[in-house]
């Protein structure tokens, strides 16, 4: 594996940092001159980072480091094919989500948007560290930078009840990361001696099983940002955002960071081989089942619109997981193409919650009835999204759901099918009664069915993000190509 | 004798002579106090890195008062330990008296801004005293000197109370001294010396002495009072609350500093880590004290309401880490404990600067008040969130690399039952200070200003000026530079843990 020194991953983080500094200056003074710096940082870095694509194809890797705190503990990066793959999802997505937030905000008349793009800017670059970082260090470090960043955008609204929200927020993040995902790195680099991430992990040998399984625990229950129950209960408190900032949450940043970490602690911390000897992947697929099962049939059970989105993300990470832990070729596979696949539906989704609320003011389901006829753009856009988390094809979703099948029978985890099968019911069972109300039902009798869209500046999103779904679907060649690069080096030799 | 062979002394003499200079300066004009201690402060601060330097390169510097032979005589002696220390208080004194000509004008009476100087001068000279010190008598006579001057520094607060807090300080650091005294007494008796290394030569043949025994059990005790190690901390919280706020700045970051650096002197350089552990288990008892000090003092810092107070019982907390990196007694853990005298110096200072601050601009000190404060004063808030970012022990701050090696530390002597105590506290400490971060930022200013001094009406800017805001700023920079580029004063911290782990 060559590997090439250079500064790229670094640039891409900086310019969402640098951008902070015109976004500041600019401020309410000149919101259109501060809404063109946040753009235009977005669609540099999304150009740094595809720049980056065609040399990880190549089979090589991109590696830098910027200092070394103490011996051992280096700031570092590192550009995979795993890392791409979260990275160019996110850093694309930021960039639909700017411009959705900048017609939010200006249709709600929010207040402090300085702050909001300065703090949404800030936890892009954090985002992107974390993809890229070489330990679990400097993934700690972005992982906290996150959480942090992210607090003055969910209690965006100051009002007591998006405090509460926000702190509920804070203290699941950052008190399990502090409490568990730091000790469990302490103890990880007390057996290991380093914590670079490496191909076949570097746990294996380095300790009794009894000791192993204590760390994977710690981690399990530290990274809680990949929102697995019981520790879920962050994700719907964190609902009192505006609506950008949870489609930020619950697709370009936060809870696939979540996702991400884990599988950087599972494949190459533990690294396939040790979890398979000690077992522990096993009981950790039913673990993960549970939270897809449990959280579809909560989200069944909601009426308000972006909580029912929020539960419905919390199953859909575990797919993730569970791909990953599935341990095999399809399996893992099928795990990291959901992390692209399942973010662009759920952008979509939120998108469309957005702009049912800036244009017509309402948040219930039970309210949905005709607005099909009211927003025809949004919510056949909700509808193809919608259609993608199920698992029909000719959408996006049915392929990472296909290969967590097949992997399923691959790994000797039948009952695992049932678990799909089930989640995919459940899924059919709380989208579609939405899209059937909006379509099909007739409006209140005191509403009337002009169309009352939302502005251009998120509807042009909500449809990019929607076609995306369907793209993914026709050409997922780079994502398979990319997941492929990643099994290559799990599979191959030392 | 040329002056740069004098050098060791001069940290002494320059702080004792400014203290005289003042007063006789001060009938001129009073100005003057302040431009004296912010000289002398610079030159020792310069002095204290001129013999580290010295130190890192050609080893132990050895200096004979007047000339006479040691163990006659009195010597001072600076290793890669008080080097370090030194070093870590000169610089926290330079900065907290640039951040003082303001804060002293404000709190203090315009007829005792030159007395107060002048004793602040004193206890500078004390605390620098007992740093460099080779001879444990005149460890006594510093520790004295700094001692009564912090009483009377305390003593010049602006609420009646300062005066309960000072006599109180004074009883139990009276208290505290005489234990010393009595040690060294008890040593004296038995060894017939006063000089540190001839101590410690001597000391083994008599390690299983009742008298030695009886002579370490008085240091404990009266240095872990100083020290304000839970139990003994009851003085703290009061004396830190109601001095002036330049006095709880430097007290919380070098005062109790000193405590640690004696205790840790006489555990290890005068007795040796031999008798600490096996004549008696003291380090056993010491590392059950100072987790108790850790979880304790953070819990404690919890329930307060007045910021500086909160601050005070924090620092109870912090001091149990230093003592507990002392007494795991390994290469890690004593590195953490060591590194943490200068992490905890610089956050701490960071904070109590920004408390000065606060209560200078607009006369709050209690934490319900402090809604909106980030509006109005964002730098001085900036500084106030690094230094609590630190104290949680967020990476790349100071306050990471403490934790990280008093952790690595802890589960090399196979302790992990203490890195659950870090860990809770942090949590602890990241409650105690994330509610005040969101009162600051996220919290309207409504409810505030019923104190009459306030300054500034409810909205708008009003940032503390420059001559504050600067080292306040500085010292929380020094709070991320020192956790990003943490190997240089980690490396010097893991020599001073060595030599005194007997490595050399």
């Amino acid at each position: 594996m060559e590997i090439i020194e250079t500064a790229m991953p670094i640039y891409a983080i900086a310019v969402s940092l640098l951008a902070i500094i015109p976004i500041g200056l600019s401020g309410e003074r000149n919101p259109n001159l501060r809404e063109s710096w946040t753009i235009t940082a977005a669609i540099l870095k999304f150009i740094i980072i595809v720049s980056m694509i065609p040399i990880v194809l190549d089979g090589k890797v991109i590696e830098y480091s910027l200092i070394t705190v103490l011996p051992g503990i280096d700031v570092k990066f590192r550009v995979d094919a795993l890392s791409l793959v979260f990275a160019v999802t996110a850093s694309f997505l930021w960039i639909v989500t700017s411009i959705f937030s900048i017609g939010y905000m200006r249709a709600l008349k929010e207040h402090s948007q300085t702050r909001y793009f300065a703090f949404f800017a800030a936890a892009m670059a954090a985002t992107i560290g974390v993809a890229f970082s070489a330990n679990l260090f400097t993934l700690f470090l972005f992982y906290e930078a996150i959480t942090i960043c992210t607090f003055p955008l969910v209690a965006h609204n100051e009002t007591p009840d998006a405090i509460k929200g926000a702190r509920r927020y804070i203290i699941y993040l950052l008190g399990t990361s502090l409490a568990f995902q730091l000790f469990a790195i302490i103890l990880t680099y007390n057996i290991a001696g380093t914590l670079e991430f490496a191909n076949h992990g570097i746990l294996a040998g380095k300790a009794s099983d009894l000791m192993l399984i204590i760390i994977f625990i710690l981690f399990i229950a530290g990274i809680t940002k990949a929102a697995l129950m019981p520790l879920h209960s962050w994700l719907p408190a964190a609902m009192v955002a505006p609506t950008p900032v949870s489609a930020f949450l619950h697709a370009v940043a936060v809870v696939n960071v979540g996702v991400f970490t884990v599988l950087k602690v599972l494949l190459y911390i533990f690294g396939t081989g040790l979890l398979y000897r000690l077992g522990i992947s096993t009981v950790f697929i039913y673990f993960v089942s549970f939270t897809i099962i449990v959280a579809s049939i909560i989200a069944l059970r909601q009426d308000n619109l972006k909580r029912m989105l929020a539960y419905s993300t919390v199953s859909q990470l575990s797919y993730i997981i569970l791909g990953a832990s599935l341990l095999g070729r399809n399996g893992i596979t099928g795990g990291i193409i959901h992390i692209a696949i399942h973010s662009f539906a759920k952008i979509t989704l939120f998108f469309a919650a957005g702009a049912i609320y800036v244009a017509n003011h309402k948040t219930m389901i039970s309210e949905l009835n005709g607005m099909g006829r009211k927003m025809p753009f949004t919510m056949t856009a909700f509808a193809i999204a919608s259609l993608s988390i199920i698992g029909i094809p000719p959408l996006s979703g049915f392929l990472s759901k296909w290969y967590l099948m097949i992997g399923s029978i691959e790994s000797g985890h039948a009952p695992i099918l049932i678990v799909l099968v089930a989640s995919t019911l459940l899924n059919a069972s709380y989208f579609l009664p939405v899209v059937y109300a909006a379509f099909f039902k007739k409006l209140p009798s005191d509403e009337k069915s002009e169309i009352r869209e939302a502005p251009a500046f998120m509807i042009i999103p909500i449809m990019v993000t929607a076609v995306g779904t369907l793209l993914l679907f026709f050409a997922p060649s780079l994502l398979l190509d990319l997941a492929g690069i990643v099994l290559g080096n799990l599979t191959g030799g030392y | 004798m040329n002056l740069v062979s004098n050098i060791p002394v001069l940290v002494i003499i320059i702080p004792l002579f400014s203290a005289i200079l003042i007063p006789v300066f001060g009938r001129i004009s009073r100005s003057f106090g302040w431009y004296i201690s912010l000289f002398a402060t610079f030159f020792s601060f310069i002095i204290s890195i001129s013999l580290l330097n010295t130190v890192l390169t050609t080893g132990k510097i050895s200096y004979r008062l007047g000339g006479w032979e040691p163990p006659w005589g009195i010597e001072y002696l600076v290793d890669y330990l008080n080097g370090y220390v030194l070093v870590v208080v000169g610089l926290i004194a330079f900065i907290v008296t640039v951040f003082a000509k303001k804060s002293v004008e404000k709190e203090i009476d315009a007829d005792k801004i030159t007395p107060f100087y002048s004793v602040y001068m004193l206890f500078i000279t004390g605390l620098m005293g007992i740093i460099i010190t080779g001879d444990i008598f005149n460890l006594y006579v510093f520790i004295e000197i700094a001692s009564l001057s912090s009483y009377a520094l305390v003593a010049m607060g602006r609420k009646r109370a300062a005066l309960m807090a000072s006599y109180n300080y004074l009883i139990l650091g009276t208290i505290a001294a005489t234990f010393i005294l009595l040690g060294i007494g008890y040593l004296y008796m038995v060894t017939g010396t006063l000089n540190m290394a001839d101590l410690s030569r001597r000391l083994p043949a008599l390690y299983n002495s009742k008298v030695v025994l009886t002579a370490f059990a008085f240091f404990t005790v009266g240095i872990s009072l100083k020290l304000a190690l839970f139990p003994l901390h009851i003085w703290m919280p009061n004396a830190y609350t109601f001095s002036p706020s330049v006095v709880s700045a430097i007290m919380a970051s070098t005062a109790t500093k000193y405590g640690a650096y004696i205790l840790i002197r006489i555990m290890f350089s005068v007795f040796t880590l031999d008798f600490d552990i096996r004549v008696i288990p003291f380090n056993e008892i010491l590392v059950f004290l100072s987790s108790v000090a850790i979880i304790a003092g953070s819990v404690i810092a919890l329930a307060q309401t007045n910021l500086r107070r909160m601050l005070a019982y924090s620092s109870v907390g912090q001091i149990g880490y230093i003592v507990l990196g002392a007494a795991i007694a390994n290469q890690l853990a004593m590195t953490g404990g060591l590194i943490h005298i200068l992490n905890h110096a610089l956050m701490k200072g960071t904070l109590f600067l920004v408390a000065g601050s606060i209560l200078y601009m607009t006369g709050i000190e209690e934490i319900s008040d402090l809604n909106g404060m980030g509006r109005k004063m964002p730098l001085t808030m900036a500084a106030f969130t690094i230094g609590a970012l630190s104290m949680i022990g967020f990476p790349l701050t100071v306050g990471f690399v403490s934790k990280w090696y008093l952790a690595l530390g802890a589960l090399d002597a196979g302790m992990w039952p203490l890195v659950l105590v870090i860990i809770i506290s942090s949590l602890l400490t990241a409650v105690y200070f994330g509610r005040i971060i969101e009162r600051i930022y996220f919290r309207d200013s409504i409810g505030a200003g019923e104190d009459s001094n306030q300054i500034i009406g409810q909205s708008g800017q009003s940032e503390a000026p420059m001559s504050m805001v600067l080292p306040t700023l500085i010292l929380a920079g020094l709070c991320i530079v020192f956790g990003i580029a943490a190997f240089f004063p980690v490396s010097i911290a893991a020599k001073a843990a060595n030599m005194l782990l007997g490595g050399g």
